[in-house]
Order: structure tokens, then sequence, then C-alpha cells
């Protein structure tokens, strides 16, 4: 890969030159962690059951569901619909609680959902600066903190503008900007980039791996894009359907850059896609 | 340069892999640049026309309009349509309201009636608000009250008067109870539908921020219902006009001063045709009035704060 940083044209200007190409480069992901019983998980799922009563009876959205995200790992959720993945961000959010078993994470996780979901009566800079309020910063640091948060998700300068001036892309990095002025330690995001076009989209997932690197919070991402799992992810878990139970997990191995159309992300995407296929196929019977 | 073969990603061997790594570094630009482009690209530039065409145009049409009624009426009285005592000409009710407004008259009844107005109104906006809030509360008040509510709502508030005047005699007191339940439950109606309309998914990020039930009323719902609520109060404030008119009309007395109901009651007594006339204008002004200084620029000042009207209008 050094023959990489020979090419002047792959350096971001915004880099320090002094850091080497691989470790600022927005394409990667470092590797997952290895899995470490003693050290406190960022998330711990724990043999969770999601029961919701029914129209036509009780209906398991979750059964038995244990999962263990380590303090800065990005982990992807995938699954089709009926999975029970949005049950499972409310839980680790601590909107609702489990039928059975425990859910721990560290702090108050953050969440992040498929539309912005800015308040559009307030500014950007408005809608970051509740979000610090109400994590207790105080009043005269605020502004300091939106400058800066702004600037983390390459905003700067737009603090004053109003939510319908902004893009979709913009609007997804605003509420990115203000789930990490909550300054939990946990980023939930249920299917963030959904609703964006394929550019957009693959600007954003570079975006993202830039912040996640630099913040170092543990990312629970939900997907149904199979290789937006394997760009992102460090580990990819792949949950059934009605209900939802973890049916495969795949350590993304790759080193180099990854990009969505990267041939070691296809390989891997297809191996899970065909997996995942399965379980859909499984359902046709049912 | 080689395009990147999709087809060949599941076999591709190491070295492959480095080969496309370094061609997919030279056709990508870097991802600051293309999402600034993508943000340039997306950037919705709105100009507003200057202050003095918007109000030209806004101003024309209704004068035109305005214009093509007093021909018209000009027209009934020349060919004597109704006899002079019951269709006065312009001209002549003209020279009435002049007077009126010229000796101070129309100012002391305008704001006679217009204090009534908005004591009334201020009123209804404080009890509407806390009503309306106290059944978006609590479950069991929306299922009790509420169809109550919403039938007082359709109910002509012209058919309180004789029973206010019953319970406070002619008096200030009659007349505001009228105002007051012609326009309470527009307000809390207005307000409730406002925060029934507030999208969950705002509801469900104010609880993620970590507000709990009065902080999220203040920071989400409260803000988040404003458009519904103001349209809320916009019929509120129509409605407590029209109930102030109709009790105006009806409750006349000397205790109770002169109002603009008042004025036309005299000039039907008086069989005062243009006193009549000019008292009806003078209503349909206060009303034009009232919604062009406050309601209009504040709906439009909201509604624009948040995207929801072209800004080039």
């Amino acid at each position: 890969m050094t023959l990489l940083t020979a090419d002047p044209r792959v350096f971001d200007r915004d880099f320090d030159p002094a850091f080497r190409f691989h470790d600022d480069d927005p394409r990667v992901v470092p590797l997952a962690p290895e899995p470490a019983e003693a050290a406190l998980p960022g998330v711990l799922i724990d043999r969770v059951t999601k029961v919701f009563s029914g129209p036509g009876g009780p209906v398991a959205a979750l059964d038995n569901v244990s999962l263990s995200v380590a303090p800065g790992e990005f982990v992807c959720l995938l699954g089709a619909s009926g999975c029970g993945k949005s049950t499972l961000l409310n839980l680790i959010a601590g909107l609702d609680q489990p039928t059975a078993g425990t859910v721990q994470a560290s702090g108050r996780p953050a969440l992040m959902f498929q539309e912005a979901a800015l308040f559009p009566w307030l500014t950007a800079g408005a809608n970051i600066s509740l979000a610090l309020k109400l994590a207790g910063v105080p009043r005269r640091d605020r502004a300091t903190k939106v400058d800066e948060l702004l600037d983390l998700v390459r905003l700067g300068g737009t603090a004053s503008r109003r939510v319908h001036e902004l893009s979709g892309g913009q609007r997804q990095r605003v509420a990115l900007a203000r789930a990490l002025a909550q300054r939990g330690q946990v980023l939930l995001m249920d299917e963030p980039f959904a609703a964006l076009d394929a550019i957009t989209r693959d600007v954003l997932h570079d975006e993202l791996t830039r912040v996640w690197k630099r913040t170092g919070n543990s990312v629970v991402f939900v997907t149904h894009n199979v290789r937006e799992a394997v760009r992102l992810g460090q580990r990819v878990v792949l949950l059934s359907s009605r209900p939802g139970r973890v049916v495969g997990e795949w350590r993304v191995d790759i080193k180099g850059p990854r990009t969505i159309e990267h041939p070691e992300v296809s390989a891997l995407a297809a191996q899970i896609t065909l997996r995942l296929r399965e379980e859909i196929a499984s359902h046709a019977h049912a | 340069m080689p395009m990147l073969d999709l087809n060949e990603a599941g076999t591709a061997g190491n070295g492959a892999v480095a080969a496309d790594d370094r061609d997919e570094q030279f056709e990508r630009e870097d991802t600051a640049a293309v999402g600034a482009g993508l943000d340039a690209l997306e950037l919705h530039v709105t100009r507003r026309r200057p202050a003095w065409r918007r109000f030209l145009t806004g101003f024309y049409p209704p004068l035109i309009a305005l214009v093509v009624l007093l021909g018209f009426w000009q027209l009934a009285y020349a060919a004597k349509w109704k006899p002079e005592y019951v269709l006065p000409s312009p001209a002549e009710v003209w020279t009435t309201f002049q007077g009126l407004i010229a000796d101070g008259t129309a100012l002391t009844v305008i704001w006679t009636s217009l204090s009534r107005g908005l004591i009334g109104f201020a009123a209804s906006i404080v009890l509407g608000t806390v009503l309306g809030l106290a059944i978006f509360r609590f479950g069991w008040l929306r299922a009790s009250v509420g169809p109550l509510l919403t039938g007082l709502q359709s109910l002509p508030s012209v058919s309180w008067v004789p029973m206010a005047v019953l319970w406070f005699g002619l008096s200030n007191g009659a007349i505001y109870a009228v105002v007051l339940l012609g326009a309470v439950p527009s307000i809390a109606n207005g307000l409730i539908s406002g925060m029934d309309q507030v999208p969950p998914l705002l509801a469900r990020v104010g609880r993620t921020l970590g507000l709990r039930s009065m902080g999220l009323m203040r920071e989400v719902l409260l803000p988040a219902s404003l458009p519904g609520y103001l349209a809320g109060l916009r019929q509120g404030w129509a409605f407590s006009w029209r109930s102030l008119m109709a009790a105006e009309l009806i409750a006349t007395s000397s205790k109770l001063g002169l109002g603009l109901g008042q004025l036309m009651d005299r000039g039907r007594s008086l069989e005062d045709a243009p006193t009549m006339y000019t008292a009806l204008i003078l209503i349909f002004i206060v009303g034009i009035g009232i919604e062009l200084v406050f309601f209009r620029p504040v709906e439009r000042a909201i509604l624009s704060a948040r995207g929801l009207v072209p800004a080039a209008r």
C-alpha cells in the first residue's frame, strides 16, 4: 500500500501530511477489536426477548438476542423487514423495556433516523445547542461547541441556516452533529442514509467513518443495504425476521480503503446477501 | 483508464485488489470536494421580491375588486332598485363616513368595540390554551370534554346572547361571555389539532435527547404545534369579532356605551341608512385591519422560518 501514498492526488488537502495515509483515509476502517470478556462493553444485549401484544395475540419482535458491542466498535445490523431492528435500537436507547433479558449501554445513547428529524423551528446551530443544553453543557460553552461540532461534520459556518435551507445530506450531517452533541458513548443509527442518493450516500459513508474514527463512539448501524454494512462496519450481524434472532455474524477483515464498489466489499457482501436471501426465502412457506 | 470490473469482484486475488485500489484512487476525487460540490448543487437560493413589488401585486387586485363592487352599488342606486332610505348612494354613505371620522365619533366607537374584542380575545387565549393543553394531556378529559368542545365550535355564538343577557344583564359581562364562548373552543381545538399533528418522530427525538413530559411539551410539542395553534387563534379572533358584533347588536343599552354594533342598531332605529352602512364598513375595516396588521405577518414569519411558504412570494 506504500504505492498509494506516493501519489499526491490521494491526499486530502485537510489532512496533516505527518499522518500516514492509512490512518486518516476516511475509507479505511480499522479491524474489529478481538472479543474481550473482561472489558466493559459499549452496548451489552443479553438474551433479550421483546413481545408486543398485537391484534391476533402476542407477537415476538425479538427472540433471545445477544449482542455485545465493544467501546469504539462499529457494528452493522442487517436484516429484512420485520427483524425487529428498530425495536432493538429503541431498547438500547432506553425508549422501551425488554420483555425478558437485559440491555446495558454506557451513557445515554444517541439515535439517528432515516429522516434527519431536525426541529424545523430552530436553526441548524440551535438544534445542536439544544442537545448540548440537555447534555448539561453550560450556556457559555455552547456556542463554541456548536461551531466545533459543525466543523467536525464539515458544515462550518452554517449554524444560522434554517433546516429547510440545507440539502438532504447536510441535514443528516447536522443530525450527526446533534447526536454527537449528546456526548454519549453510543451512537445508534437507524438506516440514516437510506433516503439519500447514491453519490451523497458514498460521501456520507466516508464522513461517518472519519467522524467515528475521530470521536471513538460505539456505533450500532442498522441497514437494509448489505454493501453499506460491509463498507462501514467492523462487524456485520445478520438478524432473522419474525421473530428477530441473530443468525449470522461476520468480521470485516478488509485492511485497505473501502468503497461501496470495492471488490473485497462486494465479495463479502455477496456472501452475506446469499445468507440473507436464504433467511428471507425461509418465510415463503411459513 | 481501465474501468473497475465488478464481475471480477468475487474472484479477485490480492494482487488484483491492490491494482484496482490504485485505479480507484485516481478515479475518485476526494470526499470533501465531492461533498462540497453536492452541497453547492443542492443549495436552494431563494430571493424575495422587493417589498414595494410585493405590496403592489398584493394591493391592486383587491382594489380593482372594490372599485367594481362600488360600480355595481352605484348602478343599483341609479336604477332605483330599492328606495333611497334602504339603499343610499355611495356618495351619501361616504359623506356620513367622513363626518363620523372627522368629529372623532368613528374612532371612539371603534375603540369601544375593539377594546372589548381585544380584552375578550386575550382572556380567550388564556382559557383556550389552558383548556387545550389539559385536554391534550389527559385522555379522560379529551374523551369527555373533547366532543362538547367541537360541538360548541359549530354552535353560532349569537345563540348565546339571550342566555348571556339573562345571566349577566345588559352589561359588559354579557358581551365578554359571548366573546369567550365564541373564541375559546376554536383556540383550544386549534392547539389540540396542532399538537396531534406533530410528527411522532420529533417527539421520539425529543425523548432521545433526554426530554420528559414538561420539557418535551415546552421544547418540542408547543413549538411544533405553533402553525396549528396560530390557525386556531386566527379563527378564534374571527369568531370573537363576530360574536362581539352580534352581542352589541342585540344587547344595546345606554349603560354599555356606543360600540360598532350599537352604532348600527342606532342607525336602524333612527332609519338612518347611511349610518348603518358606515357601521358595516367600519366593522369590515377593523376585521381586515387586524388580519393584515397582526395575523398575516405573524403567520408568514412562523411558516417561512420553517420553509412552509415559498420564500419568493
